[in-house]
């Protein structure tokens, strides 16, 4: 039985699109919806994160349910950064009440990097044992033990990134979070084709591919600067330097950009156990429609 | 040990209004080896605030004592019921029993007390144990990930780990490519497909204050019982 679209898409085989969305800053919500619409038929459902970056946002439960009510079926991201196993536990259950199913549990990224360097953060979970807390909740207990007349409906992912190191131990830890419950995974974008294949043939010697869908994540970038601030900026990331060179090079590379990205959505489905992509076009939202339709992967 | 920071001069100076007698304390244990709070810096803060008693026309006494360990009232003995300002060169731990000793003093900081931790070269001191109360270094090749990651991850490196480095700073080894490196030339790599379930924070700061009780060391019916005594 499928709790979600999301579910039910890459459970039936087929290959599942999704993208981020990011909150807005303040509680303006007229451009979170103009951009809903806009999303509409895209994907099969879209990310809304969860104060990313450490900045503070409009909480991802919230601009969930305002896609909601625009007809996207959201993905609510939760960060083990902000909240501990209490809030977490009650921020699902209100969140399942409200309607939203699928849940992606992260670390987050470390507070030091956002607006609010002097918060003290929280981690009294990490990612898998939120997966772990969660899954139990779904089962009908609270992680006390006291059981739920009505357990929340979630279907539950979690994120990996075949990019950071040790190389070897990430396809383990991706099995560790199918251990704890993650029925579907989002990669970190991937601008480094031959090591993303490299992380795929691995988990699928372990046959992790059949147990968990796995969706690779692409970016758009604008511009060889933008590539160079992910290759040199972004923690965890891989950028070849070809790639560099080609946006370096392009007489348009912001279409350049756009037609790296279509090549890179084609080439990802056709990677054993890839069963989606996740788009992640930040600040560049309204280009998803032209990737989804130029790469053929329009749900 | 324990490590700590000196306090700038500045800030300690303006602790101290108001006051006549002041008494630099310093401790030779941890904040001595860290080399901010033993006999030799105390003794430079006390010329510090004598001449600046001097420039200023404060009128202070200043005199400065160093004890082997504030934490232990019975090194601070000597000195109790001390009623001026007491500048603690000493940890938090010693600054608070030297107040307790001495309740009418006013005891002000004169080092910021840091973490846990172990010289690791010259003037250089790293965060070891985060004092969790519940020890699991068995699990992960004697390296706390507590105290040493900067998310406190009990189930592997998060996706900001690259090149042995942490996300948050360049200048931090990221412990959990320290606990899978060292796992793996100990031939453990097995205990990484383990996932840790949540952690019990009761034994940490999150039960409240802590207070340990020693049977076998504290006065009572049990320690009688151990002794043999009736």
């Amino acid at each position: 039985m499928s709790v979600s679209r999301l579910q039910e898409v890459l459970d039936s085989g087929k290959f599942a699109v999704t993208a981020e969305i990011g909150p807005p800053r303040s509680a303006e919500t007229g451009r979170l919806r103009e951009m809903a619409r806009m999303l509409r038929g895209s994907a099969h459902a879209f990310n809304l994160t969860d104060n990313q970056a450490a900045n503070v946002r409009m909480s991802s439960i919230a601009s969930s349910v305002i896609c909601l009510q625009e007809g996207l079926e959201p993905v609510m991201q939760m960060t083990c950064r902000d909240r501990n196993r209490i809030a977490m536990q009650s921020d699902v259950i209100g969140a399942s009440a409200l309607g939203i199913r699928n849940v992606l549990c992260i670390s987050g990224d470390h507070q030091t990097f956002g607006n609010h360097p002097q918060a003290k953060n929280v981690y009294d979970l990490d990612s898998i044992q939120e997966l772990m807390v969660l899954r139990n909740l779904t089962k009908g207990t609270n992680w006390s033990g006291e059981a739920l007349p009505e357990p929340p409906q979630l279907y539950l992912g979690a994120a990996s990134n075949p990019f950071a190191d040790p190389f070897e131990f990430r396809v383990t830890r991706l099995g560790k979070k199918v251990d704890a419950g993650a029925q579907f995974v989002q990669t970190q974008c991937v601008l480094d084709v031959e090591r993303f294949k490299r992380f795929m043939s691995l988990a699928v010697e372990r046959g992790l591919h059949e147990k968990v869908h796995i969706i690779a994540g692409v970016i758009p970038l604008r511009s060889h600067k933008a590539a160079l601030f992910m290759k040199n900026k972004v923690a965890g990331m891989s950028v070849p330097d070809e790639l560099v060179d080609r946006l370096r090079k392009a007489s348009d590379p912001r279409e350049e950009g756009i037609k790296l990205c279509v090549e890179t959505m084609n080439e990802l489905s056709s990677i054993e156990g890839v069963h989606g992509v996740h788009i992640t076009a930040i600040a560049w939202e309204d280009i998803i429609p032209r990737l989804v339709n130029e790469s053929g992967l329009r749900p | 040990m324990i490590i700590a920071e000196r306090k700038p001069i500045p800030e300690v100076l303006g602790m101290l209004d108001g006051s006549n007698e002041i008494l630099v304390l310093g401790c030779r244990s941890c904040t001595a080896i860290c080399l901010v709070g033993g006999e030799k810096e105390s003794r430079g803060l006390c010329e510090a605030l004598a001449l600046h008693s001097e420039l200023r026309g404060k009128g202070w006494k200043v005199e400065t004592v160093t004890v082997e360990r504030a934490c232990e009232k019975e090194f601070l003995a000597p000195l109790a019921l001390f009623k001026g300002a007491v500048v603690s060169m000493a940890c938090g731990v010693g600054a608070q029993v030297m107040q307790e000793l001495c309740p009418e003093a006013r005891v002000v900081p004169g080092v910021n007390t840091s973490n846990m931790g172990a010289p690791e070269g010259m003037g250089v001191f790293v965060e070891k144990c985060a004092g969790c109360g519940d020890c699991i270094i068995h699990l992960t090749a004697g390296i706390c990930p507590i105290a040493r990651c900067a998310k406190n991850l009990l189930n592997g490196p998060c996706g900001g780990s690259q090149n042995g480095l942490c996300e948050v700073s360049k200048d931090t080894p990221c412990a959990w490519d320290q606990i899978v490196r060292a796992l793996e030339r100990q031939g453990r790599l097995d205990l990484l497909t383990m996932n840790i379930p949540p952690k019990d924070w009761r034994p940490s700061r999150n039960g409240g204050p802590r207070r340990i009780v020693n049977q076998e060391a504290a006065p009572g019916a049990a320690q009688k019982e151990w002794r043999g005594e009736r």
